[in-house]
């Protein structure tokens, strides 16, 4: 345990998160109005490929995040939380508009209030829904937080079931 | 709006059971038909001879807590042969009805929908069970008496994946 192997995971730390970062793959998967927005915000006016985040995979075996679009019933939340176990690691979340940050105005006994009921949230966006601008700094914020990760927390290979 | 007066009388002379026409100030008269006669009216006008009611548009229920009966059932029919559109009401309690969706294939999913929000059940159904809210569901959200946050809103939901897997396989 020498300076020489601090200095080196930090460096590794760096480049790992220098490379995760820039290369979200969101999973296909909208539940409501707000998604129609994420849809925009991969269009060629707000351009999310300029962050590295535009590739949105049709399987959950491929993404890295979960953008989590929209009002979650409870009858929806097995689902999602089935979508988000199949989701290899590393892996994050974004609740994106009122009603998956909170329940917004669905103060109801179908809604779950707030998808970190179910799953871990990285990054919450507020608005109803929030504009495209909105995902865009919240992308750039969770970029920012993975910047700051260690792969002590986030191993290199791990397999979905290993953590939740 | 068409006007059905000629066709609820119809139904009210021919039709096997107690039929009361009920006038209404605005809008269309609708035929109220005893719990008991109501599946063998609807059974009788799908099929009559000058009424032919092949298409169930509608079939609802309404709380009417504190009276008695307390529900109100409400079939709205149209037959596409004599373009003719009419509207069935009975009344009825806790025990339900007779199910008509041998009738109507429509009725399947209707009459589901009706025993998830406000619990009639209806007999002779092929597959009753929760339609909209999630199977662990508890209580029947469109009943006067169902708060509207529903009985655990305060606690966090949880989502049972081993039961989920059950139902895989």
């Amino acid at each position: 345990m020498g300076i020489e192997k601090n200095v080196l995971v930090t460096s590794l730390d760096w480049v790992i998160n220098w490379s995760r970062k820039n290369s979200l793959f969101p999973v296909t998967f909208g539940l409501a109005c707000c998604a129609l927005e994420m849809m925009v915000a991969s269009s060629a006016e707000y351009d999310i490929a300029r962050f590295g985040a535009e590739v949105f995979r049709p399987s959950p075996r491929q993404s890295d995040l979960m953008i989590v679009a929209g009002t979650l019933t409870k009858k929806m939340a097995p689902i999602v939380r089935r979508i988000y176990e199949q989701m290899p690691n590393p892996k994050w979340v974004i609740a994106y508009g009122a009603c998956a940050s909170s329940g917004g105005i669905f103060r109801s006994y179908s809604v779950v209030q707030g998808v970190d009921q179910i799953i871990p949230v990285d990054v919450y966006i507020p608005g109803c829904p929030p504009r495209p601008e909105a995902l865009l700094k919240g992308i750039i914020e969770l970029q920012k937080k993975i910047q700051k990760e260690s792969i002590k927390d986030r191993p290199l290979i791990s397999l979905p079931g290993k953590s939740a | 709006m068409s006007d059905n007066s000629k066709l609820l009388e119809k139904i009210k002379q021919e039709a096997p059971g107690k039929v009361q026409v009920i006038p209404v100030p605005v809008g269309e008269p609708f035929a109220m038909v005893e719990k008991d006669d109501i599946r063998e009216v609807l059974d009788y006008i799908k099929t009559a001879r000058g009424l032919v009611f092949d298409m169930l548009v509608e079939l609802f229920a309404v709380d009417y807590m504190g009276e008695e009966p307390r529900f109100e059932v409400v079939y709205i029919l149209r037959s596409t042969k004599h373009n003719g559109r009419v509207i069935i009401k009975t009344k009825v309690g806790e025990e339900g009805l007779h199910t008509v969706s041998d009738l109507w294939p429509a009725a399947d999913f209707l009459e589901r929908e009706i025993y998830d929000m406000f619990g009639l059940p209806f007999a002779n159904h092929p597959d009753l069970r929760r339609i909209y809210t999630d199977d662990d569901f508890v209580g029947h959200p469109l009943r006067k008496d169902f708060p509207l946050e529903g009985e655990d809103f305060d606690k966090p939901f949880v989502v049972n994946l081993e039961k989920e897997k059950a139902i895989d396989g």
